[in-house]
C-alpha cells in the first residue's frame, strides 16, 4: 500500500507542475513562490527539529563501545570505535558522518540446517549508501553552478573531474549514472528483500521516488529534453538576488524538477531525511566513554525515596546480632 | 514448563524467517506460552510503591489495567520524550534500511520479524507518530501512525520482554539508534500501568528490603558464604574468613548476590574471596548493599536509581576508600554509565589505588569503583600472584563477552588477559560472535525465568552456536564469564544446544590456578573436579 500511494503521489505531484505551468501558465508560482516557501520551510522546519532534540537533555552518558576502553596504559585502546577523549569523538563522529562506519560493520546472517549459524561480511548497503549520499552531494554541489556568478572553480573542477570520460555531448556526468543506479538499488532492495519490503512504510518509499523523480526529471532536463539554460540561470540568479525574473521558454520538465525539489525542501524537515541532523545529536555516538573518569551531570537528577541502612537494621537487628554481624543500634 | 512436550533442539532451530503476507499492523500480537514471563504480582509492586499492584496473568483478556490507562501512558510518554534526547530522536531519524534486523538474537533463534529491532521500535514509533507527531495526526496510517489500543498495548509488553536490552543492534545502526532505549522507555511506560514481569518485580522488591534481588537476610548470606568456604578449606586447606559491614576496611566489595547462593556463581565467589586472602587485603562485604546487579534497571530509572544509592551510601558509612565490584554484566552497565551520574560527585570516597601494586586506576578516579578484572589484572600484570597455569590444563576455555561489558564499557582485552593468564588453552570464539559483537546469553535484562525457556533458548542459539563451533573444533568444554545472569543462563543453554561445556566465572578459574601460601596438596578445582594428574585422588 505504502509502495503504490508514494509512487501515485508523485506522478500526481509531476502532473501539478505540468498542468500548472504549461496548461494554466502559473510559471511565477511554480518557478519564484513555491521554491522559496519551500526553502523558508526547510530552513526554519531544520532548525524546529533540531531545536526540539536540543531542547530535551542528555541525562546520561550511553555510548555504545566498538571497541577495546581505555583503562591501563599496557592495553591497546581503540580510540575511534571507543574514544576517551573528546578529540577521539570528533574522530568518530567523523568516520560515522563521512564514511558510514556503523553500516561498515553490517553482516549478513546464514543460517543452515543443523542448525549452523555464520555470519558474513556484506558492504553493499554500505557502498549503495555512501554512494547514494557522495553522488547526492556531487550533483548538488555542481547546481552551485547556477547559483553563482562568477562560477567557483571547485565547481567547474568537480564538473570536469565529474564529466572525466568525455562521453556524449553534452558530457556524461559520472555521478547522475551513479546517483541513479544508487537510488535504484535502494528502492529494489526494499521491494525485494521480504525483510525490507515488510518493515518500509510509505514514508521510506515516498522521498526515494521523489528522488529518483527528481534526479530523472534533471537527467532527462540534461541530455534529452533540453531546455534554455540560459533562462535556467537567470531565473536561479533571480532567486538568489531577490530579484526574481521569469524568463520565457524555459521548457515545463524545469518546472517539474524545481516543483519537486521544492516538495522535498518541504517534506525533509518532517521526515525520516532528518536522520542528516540527527546523527550528529546521537548520544550513542557523540559521547566519550569516560563515565568513570568524569562525571556526566543530569539537569533533572532528583532524590529518590530509598530503604536506609537504619531502616534495613531495624528490619533485621536481631539476625545480625545472632551472626555476629556488628550494627549500630545494640 | 511442561518438560514433557517441550520441543528438542531439532525441532525448535526449524526457523523461518519469511514474514507474514499481511503487514505488521493488521497481524495481532499472539500471546505464546514459552515466550513470555508471569505477570508481576501484587505482593511485589505494592512494597516499592510501585502504581496498579494487583494479581494478573498475561493470558487473560482484562489485564485489570487503569481506567484512563491511555491518558497515563501517553502523558508519560510525552513527560520521558522532554527527558532523554536519546528517545526523541530514535522516535524521529529511523530510516528503515534494516540494517539491525538480523543482528538481534532473539530474531535470529526465533524469526518473529517483531523481534527484528527496527519493528521493536516501530512498535512504539506508531504510537509516536499517532500522538506526537503532526503527519501522523492528519495522516494516520499511511504516515505509519496508529491507534494506542489495548492490543497495541498488549504487544508493546509482549515484546519489550522479549528484548534484553544487549545494544547489539545498536553497533550496527548507521545513527546509533539504541533499541536498549527504547525498550528501556517502553518499560518505563509499562510499569505506570502495572505491566511488568513477575522475575523482575519479585528481585526488585526483595532486593529493596534485603539489599538483595534473592532475598538473602544478613544471617542467610553469612550462614551461605560459611558453606562454601568450608568448602574452599576443603579444597586448599585454607580458612578464609571475610568479614561483614566492618567499619573501617579499605575496600567495599560487592558482587552480585547469585555469586552468593547457587553454583556455578559461588565458586566465583570462592576464588575472589581466596584471592583476597592470600593479598591479606583490607576488605569488607555489606550485608545491605548487598546486591550489585540492579533489576531496578529493568522497571523505570527511578527505581533503579532507589536500589543502587544504598551502594554509595554504604561505603560511606563503613569509611572505605573505594568500592570493588564483581563480575556481572549488566551491574557494570549500571555502575559505569549511570552510577556517577545518579550518584555524585563522589567526593567522600578516595581515588582508588591497589594497595598490592600501587597502580592508581586512572580510568576510576572520578566514580571510585573499579571491576575486579581490573584489579586482577594488574596484579597479575605485576607479578603479584603465584600461578600454575597447568592445573585449568583439563579446561579447554573460550570466553563470552557479556553484553553489558562489551558495548556499554568496551571490556575485552581484561577479561581475556586474565585468563590467558591462569589458562594454556583459550581459545576464541568467531569474531563477529565475540567482543562488540558478542551475542547475549538469551537471558538478560530480567528474562532469565523459567516460564519463557523457548525464548531464552532460541535467543541463546546464537551464542550457543558460536560455543558449538569451537567445541567441536577445538574440543572447548569450559564458558568463561564474567556475569552471574550468564553463571545462571548459560548452563541450561549449553546443556541443551552444546551438551559438555560448562560454564564458569573468570575468579574461579583464578583460584584454580593460584598457589597459595601454606596450601594442601591440591587435587581438586573449585568445583571438585580432579586437577590434571589427580583423577582418583579425593579431598581428605
Amino acid at each position: 500500500m505504502g509502495l503504490l500511494f508514494s509512487f501515485f503521489s508523485v506522478c500526481v505531484l509531476a502532473l501539478i507542475a505540468f498542468v500548472g505551468v504549461k496548461t494554466v501558465n502559473l510559471h511565477f508560482l511554480f518557478g519564484v513562490v513555491i521554491p522559496y516557501v519551500a526553502f523558508i520551510v526547510f530552513v526554519v522546519g531544520l532548525i524546529y527539529r533540531v531545536m526540539k532534540w536540543g531542547s530535551s537533555p542528555v541525562p546520561f552518558r550511553i555510548p555504545t563501545t566498538g571497541g577495546q576502553e581505555k583503562s591501563f596504559p599496557w592495553v591497546k585502546y581503540s580510540k575511534l570505535d571507543n574514544p576517551f577523549t573528546t578529540l577521539g569523538v570528533i574522530g568518530r563522529m567523523a568516520l560515522e558522518v563521512l564514511l558510514f562506519r556503523s553500516l561498515f560493520r553490517n553482516t549478513k546472517t546464514d543460517y543452515r540446517e543443523g542448525p549452523k549459524i555464520a555470519y558474513g561480511s556484506t558492504k553493499w548497503l554500505w557502498l549503495g549508501g555512501l554512494a547514494f549520499h557522495y553522488t547526492f552531494l556531487v550533483i548538488l554541489l555542481r547546481h552551485l553552478r547556477l547559483f553563482t556568478e562568477p562560477v567557483p572553480y571547485f565547481v567547474t573542477l568537480l564538473e570536469s573531474l565529474d564529466g572525466f570520460f568525455q562521453v556524449a555531448a553534452p558530457v556524461l556526468y559520472l555521478s547522475d549514472i551513479i546517483f541513479l543506479a544508487a537510488v535504484s538499488y535502494l528502492f529494489l532492495r526494499r521491494v525485494i528483500l521480504p525483510q525490507i519490503r515488510y518493515i518500509s512504510l510509505a514514508a521510506d518509499y515516498f522521498p526515494l521516488f521523489l528522488i529518483l523523480a527528481i534526479g530523472l526529471s534533471g537527467v532527462l532536463m540534461r541530455y534529452f529534453y533540453k531546455v534554455d539554460i540560459v533562462g535556467v540561470k537567470q531565473l536561479t540568479m533571480g532567486l538568489v538576488s531577490l530579484h526574481p525574473v521569469i524568463p520565457q521558454g524555459i521548457g515545463v520538465i524545469f518546472y517539474i524538477h524545481l516543483f519537486l525539489i521544492s516538495i522535498l525542501f518541504v517534506y525533509f524537515p518532517l521526515s525520516k531525511l532528518m536522520h542528516m541532523a540527527g546523527v550528529f545529536m546521537s548520544p550513542t555516538r557523540n559521547l566519550a566513554n569516560n563515565n568513570r573518569f568524569i562525571r556526566h551531570v543530569n539537569p533533572w537528577n532528583y532524590p529518590v525515596h530509598i530503604h536506609t541502612y537504619e531502616e534495613y537494621e531495624d528490619d533485621f537487628r536481631d539476625k545480625m546480632k545472632a551472626a555476629g554481624i556488628p550494627v549500630e543500634k545494640e | 514448563m511442561a518438560k514433557a512436550k517441550f520441543p528438542t533442539p531439532e525441532e525448535l532451530s526449524k526457523i523461518s524467517y519469511t514474514p507474514p503476507q499481511k503487514g505488521w499492523m493488521d497481524t495481532p500480537v499472539d500471546i505464546r506460552p514459552g515466550i513470555f514471563c508471569w505477570g508481576a504480582k501484587e505482593k511485589s509492586l505494592k512494597p516499592i510503591g510501585f502504581p496498579n499492584a494487583r494479581d494478573w496473568n498475561p493470558t487473560d483478556e482484562d489485564w485489570k489495567i487503569q481506567e484512563n490507562w491511555k491518558e497515563i501512558f501517553l502523558e508519560t510518554m510525552g513527560d520521558l520524550l522532554k527527558k532523554y534526547r536519546s528517545f526523541r530522536l530514535f522516535m524521529d531519524i529511523c530510516v528503515r534500511c534494516g540494517a539491525c534486523a538480523d543482528k538481534c538474537h532473539y530474531f535470529i533463534g526465533g524469526g518473529d520479524p517483531k523481534n527484528m529491532p527496527v519493528l521493536r521500535g516501530e512498535l512504539l514509533r506508531s504510537i509516536y507518530r499517532r500522538y506526537f507527531t503532526a503527519s501522523g495526526k492528519a495522516l494516520g496510517k499511511i504516515a505509519g501512525a496508529r491507534e494506542l489500543t489495548m492490543d497495541v498495548l498488549k504487544e508493546l509488553w509482549y515484546y519489550a520482554y522479549q528484548c534484553s536490552e544487549c545494544r547489539r543492534c545498536s553497533l550496527f545502526c548507521p545513527y546509533g539508534i539504541d533499541t536498549a532505549e527504547i525498550t528501556i522507555m517502553a518499560r518505563e511506560l509499562l510499569n505506570r500501568l502495572g505491566l511488568n514481569i513477575e522475575w523482575i518485580a519479585g528481585p526488585v522488591a526483595n532486593c529493596y528490603r534485603t539489599g538483595n534481588h534473592l532475598g538473602l537476610q544478613p544471617h542467610t548470606i553469612r550462614d551461605s558464604f560459611d558453606m562454601f568456604l568450608d568448602d574452599v578449606e576443603t579444597i586448599t586447606g585454607i580458612r578464609v574468613a571475610p568479614t561483614f559491614n566492618r567499619k573501617g576496611a579499605e575496600i567495599l566489595l560487592v558482587i552480585p548476590s547469585g555469586d552468593m547462593f547457587a553454583d556455578p556463581g559461588t565458586f566465583t565467589t570462592m576464588g575472589e574471596l581466596l584471592l583476597f586472602n592470600e593479598l591479606g587485603l583490607d576488605y569488607t562485604i555489606s550485608t545491605y548493599a548487598s546486591e550489585g546487579g540492579n533489576f531496578g534497571f529493568f522497571t523505570t530509572n527511578e527505581m533503579a536509581k532507589r536500589l543502587h544509592t544504598k551502594i554509595y551510601s554504604e561505603a560511606k558509612r563503613l569509611g572505605v576508600k573505594w568500592i570493588l565490584g564483581g563480575e556481572c554484566g549488566h551491574m557494570w552497565r549500571v555502575w559505569h554509565q549511570y552510577h556517577n551520574t545518579w550518584f555524585g560527585p563522589i567526593d567522600f570516597l578516595e581515588e582508588p589505588v591497589s594497595p598490592i601494586t600501587g597502580t592508581k586506576f586512572e580510568n576510576a578516579k572520578s566514580n571510585k569503583t573499579v571491576h575486579i578484572i581490573e584489579f586482577t589484572a594488574d596484579l597479575i600484570r605485576n607479578g603479584k600472584l603465584n600461578i600454575d597455569k597447568s592445573r585449568n590444563d583439563h579446561l579447554k576455555v573460550t570466553f563470552h563477552d557479556s553484553c553489558n561489558p562489551a558495548r556499554g564499557m568496551g571490556f575485552f582485552e581484561e577479561p581475556r588477559y586474565v585468563i590467558k593468564s591462569v589458562c594454556n588453552n583459550f581459545y576464541d570464539m568467531p569474531d563477529n560472535t565475540i567482543r562488540e559483537q558478542t551475542f547475549c546469553c538469551g537471558s538478560g535484562s530480567g528474562l532469565n525465568a523459567g516460564e519463557n525457556m523457548e525464548t531464552r533458548l532460541r535467543g541463546g542459539l546464537p551464542r550457543a552456536n558460536a560455543v558449538r563451533y569451537v567445541h567441536e573444533k577445538f574440543g572447548v568444554n569450559m564458558l568463561a564469564n564474567i556475569c552471574a545472569i550468564d553463571r545462571a543462563a548459560l548452563p541450561p543453554l549449553m546443556d541443551y544446544w552444546v551438551p559438555g561445556v560448562r560454564v564458569t566465572g573468570t575468579h574461579e578459574l583464578v583460584a584454580n590456578a593460584m598457589v597459595f601460601k601454606g596450601e594442601k596438596k591440591r587435587v581438586t578445582d573449585m568445583r571438585g573436579d580432579p586437577l590434571p594428574g589427580m583423577e582418583g585422588k579425593e579431598n581428605v
